[in-house]
C-alpha cells in the first residue's frame, strides 16, 4: 500500500469516527430537547410526574414574585394561562426577568404544582421596539397582549 | 447560452467591476454599522444589547442562503454535469462557514445578558450547530480527497445531504419550544420590528451580501487559477 493511501485511508477514519460521535451525540440531545420545556399544562396531563432535572416554560404570575431577602430565595408562580406552577429559586435572577414575561425554569419537579428551580432562563419574544414606542402603545392602550408573551 | 457557464468567464469582469463592488460594500457597512450603533433607538426590554442583532441576524441568514445556494448548485453538479457549479459550490463554502460562526458566537453574546446563558441545547440553537458541521465537512472532504472528480462527487453529495437541515433550522421555533424566539421578519405578516430597529437590519444584511458577492468572486478566481496550476486541463476545457 502506497503511504499517501495509507495516509488517506487513516484520514477517513478518523473522520469517520468523529462523525459517528457527533452524529449520536447531536441525536441525543434532539431527542432530550425537542421538548426543551414544558408547560404547567403539559404537566398536569402528563399520567406520571417526571423525574430529574427538566424545563418548565411560561409567563411569570403578575404580583406572584415574592423574595426572602435574607436567603436571597426567590418563588413566584408560572402560568401559561390555563395552569399554574409554583417555583421556589434560590440564586441571581437574570437582568429580563419580569413579571408578565416569557421564563423557562430547569429544576425538579417536587409534585406537579411545585418545581424546585436550580436555573432561570428568561425568554425573549421576537417584538422589538424603542422604550418611547412602548411607553405611548400603552398609554394609547393599543397594547398588544403578544408582547407581553 | 451555454457561454455563460464557462469557468473562465469570470477574467472579462474588470477591475473597474470590483473597484466598484467594494466601493458599494464599505459604504453600505459604514452607513449600517452607524444606523446601528448610533442613530437606532435602544430596545425597549434589552436596552443596547439589542445591537448585536444587526450582526447576528445578518450573518445568520447568510449562512443559511449559501448553503441552500450550495445544495442546489451541487445538484446541478451531479445531475447536469456543469463543471462551474462545483467551483461555485466549492468558492462558497469557506464564506457560509464563516458566517455560521459568527452568528453562533454572537448569539452566545446576545444570550448571555438576555437569556442568561451562552449556550443551551434547544431545537434552533442545536440544528445551526449542525449546519457549521456540514460546512466543516464540505470543506474537508476537498481537503482529504485528492482526485477532483472523486472530491467533486462527494462533496456534492454532503451539500445535498445538508439541504434537509435547513427548513430544520428556519422552522425549528414553530415546530417546537425552544429558547430562541420565532422570526421577527415574515413573508406573510408586517414585521414585529420597529421601523426604525428593521432599516438598520436591512442595510446591514445588503452590505453583508455584497460582501458574499465580493469574496465570492476572488474565491472563484483563485479556484480557477489553482485548477490550471494543477494541469487539470481536462476539468478546465469542460
Amino acid at each position: 500500500m502506497s503511504p499517501s493511501r495509507k495516509k488517506r485511508i487513516s484520514y477517513f477514519l478518523v473522520s469517520a469516527v468523529v462523525v459517528l460521535i457527533l452524529g449520536k451525540f447531536i441525536f441525543n440531545s434532539l431527542q432530550k430537547n425537542t421538548i426543551y420545556f414544558f408547560s404547567p399544562t403539559d404537566l398536569l396531563l402528563n399520567s406520571e410526574t417526571p423525574r430529574g432535572l427538566i424545563r418548565v416554560g411560561g409567563l411569570v404570575k403578575r404580583d406572584s414574585i415574592q423574595e426572602k431577602k435574607s436567603e436571597a430565595i426567590y418563588t413566584f408562580v408560572v402560568t401559561d394561562l390555563k395552569n399554574d406552577i409554583y417555583v421556589e429559586y434560590k440564586g441571581i435572577l437574570p437582568n429580563l426577568f419580569q413579571e408578565e414575561k416569557g421564563v423557562v425554569v430547569e429544576g425538579v419537579l417536587k409534585d406537579k404544582k411545585f418545581l424546585l428551580g436550580k436555573t432561570i432562563l428568561a425568554k425573549h419574544d421576537e417584538n422589538y421596539m424603542p422604550p418611547e414606542v412602548a411607553e405611548a402603545l400603552k398609554k394609547s392602550g393599543k397594547w398588544n397582549k403578544k408582547y407581553d408573551q | 447560452m451555454f457561454g455563460l457557464f464557462q469557468l473562465k468567464k469570470i477574467f472579462q469582469l474588470n477591475d473597474n467591476f470590483f473597484y466598484w463592488l467594494k466601493i458599494t460594500f464599505l459604504s453600505l457597512i459604514i452607513f449600517g454599522l452607524i444606523l446601528s450603533l448610533v442613530v437606532s433607538p435602544k430596545d425597549y426590554l434589552q436596552g443596547d444589547t439589542v445591537r448585536i442583532m444587526y450582526v447576528h441576524v445578518p450573518a445568520s441568514w447568510l449562512a443559511l442562503m449559501i448553503f441552500a445556494a450550495m445544495g442546489i448548485s451541487s445538484i446541478v453538479t451531479l445531475v447536469f454535469k456543469i463543471r462551474v457549479f462545483t467551483i461555485y459550490t466549492k468558492s462558497l463554502a469557506p464564506i457560509g462557514f464563516t458566517f455560521s460562526l459568527i452568528s453562533i458566537f454572537t448569539g452566545s453574546l446576545w444570550g448571555q445578558p438576555t437569556w442568561g446563558t451562552f449556550w443551551t441545547w434547544d431545537a434552533r440553537l442545536t440544528s445551526m450547530l449542525v449546519l457549521v458541521f456540514f460546512y466543516i465537512f464540505y470543506i474537508l472532504s476537498w481537503k482529504f480527497i485528492k482526485n477532483f472528480f472523486v472530491a467533486e462527487k462527494y462533496s456534492s453529495i454532503l451539500a445535498i445531504i445538508g439541504l434537509a437541515n435547513l427548513p430544520i433550522i428556519k422552522f425549528s421555533v414553530e415546530w417546537w419550544n425552544t429558547l430562541h424566539q420565532p422570526a421577527s421578519i415574515k413573508l406573510t405578516e408586517s414585521p414585529a420590528i420597529h421601523s426604525s430597529m428593521l432599516m438598520p437590519l436591512l442595510v446591514m444584511f445588503l452590505g453583508f451580501s455584497i460582501f458574499v458577492l465580493f469574496i465570492f468572486f476572488i474565491r472563484y478566481k483563485i479556484e480557477i487559477l489553482k485548477l490550471q496550476e494543477s494541469k487539470l486541463n481536462k476539468v478546465l476545457k469542460k
